[in-house]
């Protein structure tokens, strides 16, 4: 079930929302997006729809459904 | 719960650095405006530097002001546009440093305005030279060997400079971390509530992190900014908040 | 029923703009301009207008720059020094296509100066005096009647061309006291342009008050190029005495054109051909004026400056084909009989030695 819908196309790669999951259901994948930037996967069965992620991330990649 | 980017942030494209806190704030400030209905009504002015890159992500009604003048050129809308929020939206150069007087005497009149102030410690549009809120022997691209603080003064603190004045609020929040973002939205929201109410100056500076300019990594700029800055910049309510 | 009372330059500078729909003003003191600031600190309340004593010229026209976005006829005023200070946002007021009314009150010198009247910002007022490529519209009051006049057609002109309107007025005019008979109130609404920001739903395009070449890209150039054409082709003013026979054209505005006035008839009651023409718009400059001076052997300006700074303008509106003097002190008004001795040498030069 997709609990947290990304969209990569707008992720820099920062990592804040790495570090800032409780569950560590993120993490770094290998797709690397238009802009170049290395961006990120959420592990749908481990994400909790806490928004953490959705809070810290300065490009809007995050949308809890 | 459900969460999605607000609608006023239309992201054509966003120009800011990995990890930049203006997008943050960005979004706090439309969330807050939609939230509270005001989304049709409000009217934004920003400063020349990064934070005006919001012109291509936010819609909302926004005049480009010359640089240190956002907050100025806000009020002489509010003048006209009574009825609508008017929100400042620049950096601490613009505001500590070019803008001082501006800052100084807005206060001085408590002028009906929403001002949001991004502190990142340097000049971020320029390439990263030291500010009035550089701290001391923080290494920029004009302070080499780190910034002596004896010849350039030591961060400049808002809540010091506006002790004497009664403004609608004054609040510092940090775009770092989601506990202190979500603080931050309520400070915005605060100040939009208090603006609205015509109560004057509602001011909310936010310190982001720019790891572009601090020569780090996001992660270890967002460290930087919770050890370091925090020490100089403390967080908190200063005039308006709850009674504590 | 327009009234015709008795009032300072300056008072009827603000009252007239008052009349012309002006609801926003924010200015500094500085002599000689103060008592437009003074007259607007009381009165501006008693028409429901914002009145606002800023901390700097700098802040005063950041602020008219944020009341003219939201669609407002707004003003700011000043004089010399703190011209000078405005000179940043009236770059950005032209940059973001922006009208609005900026008087200055000149005074005498660079720098400091002094607070008696001159005629020194010319070349700042006419030239674009801050940064970038631009101009502005610059009209220049003779007396309290016209003070009162064009300031009243200033705003309409910033909104017919959304460019801001300099006003060249200068001390003497600002302090003397005559007879001034009123315009009509007007009513403007800050909502009747369709780019002002206003704020707007989803749906509504959002509007950004920027650099407008930013949005416009390429076509700006075309864009820019048409304005200011426009404004050479419909903006020229200017009065002409006695110019079509004249064998010396006097060429002075302001205070120094009301002593020219008189120098022509001394000097035709002495015989001697003088005409006098006096420009309205200093930007753009009264070329077409000149069409008629066809007997014209010499042109003599006369401004209360030492750098002749009007006379590049006389050089470019005759081609520089006929000679061009300059008559200018900035310590006191020209004297008239002086200016008419001068004026029969002038001439007498101009034609070889003999009258």
């Amino acid at each position: 079930m997709e609990k947290n819908r990304t969209d990569v196309t707008r992720c820099k790669g920062c990592g804040y929302c790495v570090a800032e999951c409780p569950k560590q259901a993120i993490s770094f994948g290998d797709h690397m997006n238009a802009k170049g930037y290395l961006t990120i996967v959420v592990d749908q069965e481990k994400c909790i729809q806490c928004g953490s992620c959705y809070r810290v991330c300065p490009d809007y990649v995050f949308e809890i459904l | 719960m459900k969460l999605k980017a607000p609608d006023r942030i239309t992201f054509t494209t966003s120009g800011f650095c990995p990890g930049c806190g203006h997008g943050v704030a960005g979004r706090l400030i439309a969330e807050v405006a939609e939230e509270m209905g005001l989304a049709d009504k409000l009217i934004t002015t920003v400063d020349v530097a990064c934070g005006s890159l919001h012109l291509s992500d936010w819609h909302f009604d926004t005049v480009m002001a010359a640089h240190g003048r956002t907050l100025v050129t806000a009020i002489g809308l509010k003048k006209v546009r009574e009825d609508n929020p008017v929100l400042a939206y620049y950096g601490d150069g613009a505001g500590y440093a070019i803008g001082m007087a501006e800052t100084m005497h807005a206060g001085l009149r408590n002028d009906n305005v929403i001002a949001i102030v991004v502190n990142n410690a340097i000049y971020g549009m320029t390439g990263g030279q030291m500010a009035p809120t550089t701290l001391p022997g923080q290494k920029t691209t004009s302070s080499p060997y780190g910034k002596d603080a004896a010849r350039f003064g030591k961060p400049f603190r808002i809540e010091e400079a506006y002790s004497g004045f009664d403004i609608g609020y004054l609040a510092r929040g940090a775009l770092v971390g989601a506990a202190n973002i979500n603080r931050a939205k309520k400070m915005i929201r605060k100040a939009f509530e208090k603006h609205m109410d015509g109560q004057g100056l509602c001011y909310v500076e936010l310190l982001s992190p720019c790891p572009t300019n601090w020569n780090l990594t996001p992660l270890k700029a967002k460290e930087f900014l919770l050890e370091e800055m925090t020490k100089h910049f403390p967080l908190g309510e200063f005039k308006g908040g709850d009674a504590k | 029923m327009s009234e015709r009372v008795l009032m300072k330059g300056n008072e009827a500078l603000a009252e007239a703009a008052l009349r012309a729909g002006c609801r926003f003003f924010a200015g500094y003191p500085i002599t000689p301009q103060t008592e437009i600031l003074e007259y607007l600190s009381w009165r501006m309340d008693e028409v429901g207008g914002s009145y606002t004593q800023a901390e700097s010229e700098l802040a005063a026209v950041n602020m008219v720059m944020g009341a003219a976005s939201g669609g407002a006829r707004a003003l700011t005023t000043s004089s010399g020094p703190g011209f000078s200070l405005k000179q940043e946002g009236i770059s950005y007021l032209c940059a973001s296509d922006l009208p609005a009314v900026i008087v200055n009150v000149m005074r005498i010198g660079s720098g400091l100066g002094d607070i008696s009247q001159g005629q020194g910002d010319y070349w700042q007022m006419t030239r674009g005096g801050g940064h970038g490529d631009y101009r502005t519209i610059v009209l220049a009051p003779n007396s309290v009647q016209e003070n009162a006049d064009l300031t009243y057609l200033a705003f309409d002109l910033a909104e017919k061309y959304r460019h801001p309107v300099l006003m060249a007025s200068d001390a003497a005019i600002g302090q003397m006291i005559e007879a001034v008979e009123l315009p009509e109130f007007k009513e403007h609404d800050n909502d009747k342009f369709d780019w002002s920001v206003k704020g707007g739903t989803m749906a509504e395009e959002y509007r950004r008050i920027q650099n407008i070449f930013y949005s416009m890209g390429l076509p700006y150039e075309d864009f820019l190029r048409e304005k200011y054409a426009k404004m050479e082709a419909e903006e020229q003013r200017w009065e002409s005495t006695a110019v079509e026979d004249a064998e010396l054209v006097l060429v002075a505005y302001g205070i120094s054109s009301r002593v020219c006035e008189e120098v022509v008839e001394g000097a035709r009651a002495k015989g001697l051909k003088v005409g006098l023409i006096r420009p309205i718009t200093l930007y753009p400059f009264p070329v077409k004026a000149f069409e008629e001076a066809k007997n014209a052997k010499a042109f003599m300006t006369v401004e209360m400056n030492l750098l002749a700074q009007m006379t590049d303008d006389v050089r470019l509106a005759t081609g520089c084909r006929i000679p061009v003097y300059h008559y200018g002190s900035i310590f006191s008004i020209s004297d008239t009989q002086e200016l008419i001795a001068r004026a029969e040498e002038v001439i007498i030069e101009a034609k070889g030695g003999k009258l």
